[in-house]
C-alpha cells in the first residue's frame, strides 16, 4: 500500500479553511518525494461539496466522514473520528493546520495515537536518505528555529502554521476517489456541550500580534492618505500602524504607534511608507522579519534598516502595487 | 474542590535577543518567570477558591531551581506546592511531558486542572490536551471565562471569529490565555510565609513511572537541530519608475508567500 500523507481538511460553517489547501500543497511534494499519496480527511455534516476542491487542489483520495455529531467541531468527536480512521490506515503522516481548532485536536489525536507531534511548522522537508520527515518550526517567541523529527513512531505529526505555504493553483481536471467512512458517535461520547456560538470578526486591532503592518509617517501627509494604506493592508490582509509624526497629526490612533513611546512589534513584513527611520521608530520595528521602505529620500535612515527600499513617491508607488497584488491574486483563483 | 495548577519556570524570551554578528542567542541576565499564561492559571483558581472554596495546589516538573516559582505561586496565596524534578525527566517532549504532569495528577487527586495554553519558551501549547488525554479527560483550550455550577462548569472558549459557551462537568482540564483574568501580586503577608511552607518533591519513583516513558528516551520527537536565522542580509535598494518598482515589490512578496 502507498504511504498516505494525509491533511485535516478544516471546514467551518461548509467553508473550507484556506491553510487546509496550502497544506494540500504542500503534502502534494511530500507524498512525491515518497512515492505517497495525498489523502484528505474531510469531517463534518452535509460537506460532501467541499471534496472536489480538495482534488482540485492536490488530494489522491478524501476520506469524507459525513456526520451530524460533526456538524461543529467538538473536541471529542473530531479526536474520535480521527483516531479511527488513522487506526485502519496507518497513515505515513498527519498534517493539521495550526488554527484555534487545529491546536486543540492535533495534541489530542498525538496523544492517543502515542505518537509526537511538532507544533505550528513553518518548514516541511524529507529527508533523502531515511525518508524521515523534518519539521521545523520557530521557538523561544521567534528567537530561535529547530528542526524535529520522530523517528520511531508513526504517524509522523504536524500543526502547521496558516499562511506559511501558499494555496496551489486549482486543477479543475484532477480527479481523485471520494470514500465515505463510517464512524459510531453517540451524544454522550461529546463531554464538552456547546451552548453557544458567536462569530465576531473581532478586528485585529493589537498590532503586536499582526503578521502583516502597512506602517505610514509624515511623508503620507493627512489623514485621507492613511485611506491608501489602508487599501494596501487590506490587500494584504495586513494591518495599518504609523509614526509618532503620524499619530501627532492626529491621522491614526496612538495605539497604533510604533517605536519607543508606542509598541514594539516584530511582523512577518512591515512596509514603511514615509517615515525617515528616527532611532525611536526602529527601536520599535527594526526586528522584524522583512522590511520595505518607500520613501522619496533615497538617504532617509530607513532606508539602511529596509530588506527592500524603493525609492519613490508612496503616492505613486502604493495605487500600483494594491493593482499588481490584486492582478496576482486573480491569476490563480485559489478558491 | 481541589483545583491542580500546572506551572512552568520559563525564561523570559521577550528579554532573549540574538547576537547580530555571532547569530547565536544570549541567554545570560534573562530572568527566570512563571510562564505568563500560567499566571491567569493560578489567578483563575485562586478566585474560584474564593468564591466557592477550594485548595489549590501548583504543580511544576523542571529543575531543582523550579523552587522558585513555585515560591512566587505560594506568595500570590496558592495552598500547596509540588515539583516534579528527575535527572530521568530530562530532555522530555511534550508527550514525556504531559505524562509525568498527568501521572502526579493521579496521585495528588483533582476536581479541576488548569494550565497555561501555551508556554512562552517551547511554544508548542500541546503539554494541555496531552495531559487531558492521559488522563481521559475532557478538555477546553483557550478558555477566556470561567463560571462554576454545581459539578460542572461554563466557559467561554475563544477562536480566531469569535467564541464559544460551553459547558462541561467537573473534572476537566481547562487551558487559559491572557484575556480571562488579571493575574494579582504578591501579596505581603505570604511573602513571608512562603519561605516557611513545605514544598512536596516527586520524582520518577514516587510517579510510579519508569525510565524509558519519560525524558529524552521517552519521546517520539526528536530535536535534530536548532538554529538562529543568522545575521541578517544585506538589504536592495531600487530607484525606478513605480510599476517597475511595485513588480519588484510584489515579486519579494510571492518569493517569500506572503501573498
Ligand atoms: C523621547 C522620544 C520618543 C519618541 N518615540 C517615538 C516613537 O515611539 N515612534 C516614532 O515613530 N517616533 C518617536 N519619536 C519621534 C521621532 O524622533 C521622529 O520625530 C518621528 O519618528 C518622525 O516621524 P516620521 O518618520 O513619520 O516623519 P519624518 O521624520 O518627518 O519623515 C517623513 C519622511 O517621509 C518622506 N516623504 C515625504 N513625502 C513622501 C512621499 N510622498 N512619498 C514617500 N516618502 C515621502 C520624507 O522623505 C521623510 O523621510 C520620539 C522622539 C523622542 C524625542
Ligand atoms: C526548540 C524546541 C522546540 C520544541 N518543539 C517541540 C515540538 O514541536 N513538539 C514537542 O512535543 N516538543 C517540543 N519541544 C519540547 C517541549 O518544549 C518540552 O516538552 C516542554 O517541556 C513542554 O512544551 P512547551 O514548553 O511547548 O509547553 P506548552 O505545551 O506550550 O505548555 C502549555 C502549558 O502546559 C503546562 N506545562 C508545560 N510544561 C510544564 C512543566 N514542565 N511543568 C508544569 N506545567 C507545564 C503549563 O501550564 C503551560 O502553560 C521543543 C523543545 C525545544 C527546545
Amino acid at each position: 500500500m502507498k504511504k498516505g500523507v494525509f491533511v485535516i481538511a478544516e471546514q467551518r460553517d461548509g467553508n473550507l479553511q484556506k491553510v487546509s489547501l496550502e497544506l494540500l500543497g504542500k503534502a502534494r511534494e511530500i507524498a512525491d518525494k515518497l512515492d505517497g499519496e495525498v489523502v484528505a480527511l474531510l469531517l463534518g455534516y452535509e460537506v460532501d461539496k467541499l471534496t472536489d476542491t480538495l482534488i482540485h487542489h492536490g488530494a489522491d483520495r478524501v476520506i469524507l466522514i459525513d456526520n451530524i455529531h460533526l456538524k461543529h467541531y467538538t473536541t471529542d468527536a473530531y479526536t474520535k473520528a480521527i483516531c479511527e480512521v488513522a487506526k485502519k490506515m496507518n497513515p505515513e503522516i498527519i498534517f493539521i493546520g495550526a488554527t484555534y481548532i487545529g491546536r486543540d485536536l492535533g495534541p489530542r489525536v498525538a496523544a492517543r495515537l502515542k505518537t509526537g507531534l511538532t507544533a505550528d511548522c513553518t518548514g516541511l522537508d524529507v529527508d533523502d536518505e531515511i525518508k524521515n520527515l523534518l519539521m521545523t518550526r520557530p521557538a523561544f517567541g521567534g528567537n530561535i528555529m529547530a528542526t524535529i523529527e520522530c523517528p520511531n513512531h508513526r504517524p509522523q505529526m504536524s500543526t502547521v502554521r496558516p499562511g506559511v505555504f501558499s494555496v496551489p493553483c486549482a486543477d479543475y481536471e484532477r480527479r481523485g476517489e471520494v470514500e465515505r467512512f463510517d464512524i459510531n458517535i453517540k451524544e454522550d461520547d461529546i463531554k464538552v456541550k456547546i451552548e453557544e456560538i458567536v462569530k465576531s470578526m473581532k478586528e485585529k486591532i493589537d498590532i503586536t500580534e499582526a503578521d502583516i503592518i502597512v506602517s505610514g509617517g509624515r511623508g503620507v501627509g493627512s489623514k485621507e492618505g492613511f485611506t491608501l494604506l489602508k487599501e494596501l493592508a487590506d490587500t494584504l490582509g495586513g494591518i495599518v500602524a504609523g509614526s509618532r509624526a503620524a499619530v501627532d497629526s492626529g491621522w491614526i490612533e496612538k495605539d497604533r504607534q510604533v517605536g519607543q513611546t508606542g509598541k514594539t512589534v516584530r511582523p512577518k513584513l512591515y512596509i514603511a511608507c514615509g517615515i525617515s527611520g528616527a532611532i525611536q521608530h526602529l527601536a520599535g520595528m527594526q526586528e522584524s522579519e522583512y522590511i520595505v521602505a518607500i520613501n522619496k529620500d533615497s538617504d532617509a535612515p530607513i532606508m539602511a534598516v529596509a530588506d527592500l527600499a524603493i525609492v519613490g513617491d508612496l503616492y505613486k508607488v502604493v495605487p500600483e502595487l494594491i493593482k499588481e497584488i490584486k492582478a496576482y491574486r486573480q491569476s490563480c483563483e485559489v478558491m | 474542590m481541589n483545583i491542580l495548577v500546572f506551572t512552568k519556570q520559563v525564561p523570559d524570551t521577550n528579554e532573549v535577543r540574538i547576537d547580530p554578528k555571532t547569530g547565536t542567542l544570549i541567554r545570560e541576565g534573562v530572568p527566570s518567570i512563571i510562564n505568563p499564561d500560567d499566571m491567569n492559571a493560578i489567578e483563575e483558581a485562586l478566585r474560584i477558591k474564593e468564591e466557592v472554596g477550594a485548595k489549590v495546589t501548583v504543580v511544576t516538573m523542571g529543575p531543582p531551581q523550579a523552587e522558585k516559582a513555585l515560591r512566587e505561586a505560594l506568595s500570590m496565596g496558592v495552598d500547596e506546592a509540588v515539583l516534579l524534578t528527575d535527572r530521568a525527566f530530562a530532555g522530555a517532549d511534550t508527550w514525556a511531558t504531559s505524562l509525568v504532569l498527568a501521572k502526579a495528577a493521579e496521585k495528588l487527586g483533582y476536581d479541576l486542572i488548569v494550565a497555561g495554553r501555551q508556554a512562552i519558551d517551547g511554544d508548542t501549547a500541546q503539554v494541555g490536551p496531552e495531559i487531558a488525554e492521559h488522563l481521559n479527560l475532557p478538555q477546553v483550550t483557550y478558555v477566556e471565562k470561567v463560571e462554576i455550577l454545581d459539578g460542572e462548569v461554563r466557559v467561554r472558549r475563544a477562536f480566531e471569529d469569535g467564541y464559544e459557551t460551553l459547558r462541561v462537568k467537573l473534572p476537566c482540564l481547562l487551558t487559559c490565555i491572557k484575556e480571562l483574568n488579571n493575574p494579582r501580586y504578591m501579596n505581603i503577608y505570604d511573602i513571608f510565609t512562603c519561605y516557611s511552607k513545605d514544598i512536596k518533591v516527586m520524582g520518577l519513583s514516587d510517579l510510579g513511572l519508569q525510565k524509558e516513558e519519560v525524558g529524552l528516551i521517552g519521546s517520539p520527537t526528536k530535536v535534530k537541530k536548532s538554529f538562529t536565522k543568522g545575521p541578517k542580509a544585506q538589504g536592495e535598494k531600487f530607484d525606478l519608475p513605480p510599476h517597475e518598482a511595485a513588480n519588484i515589490i510584489t515579486e519579494k512578496l510571492k518569493a517569500m508567500h506572503l501573498i
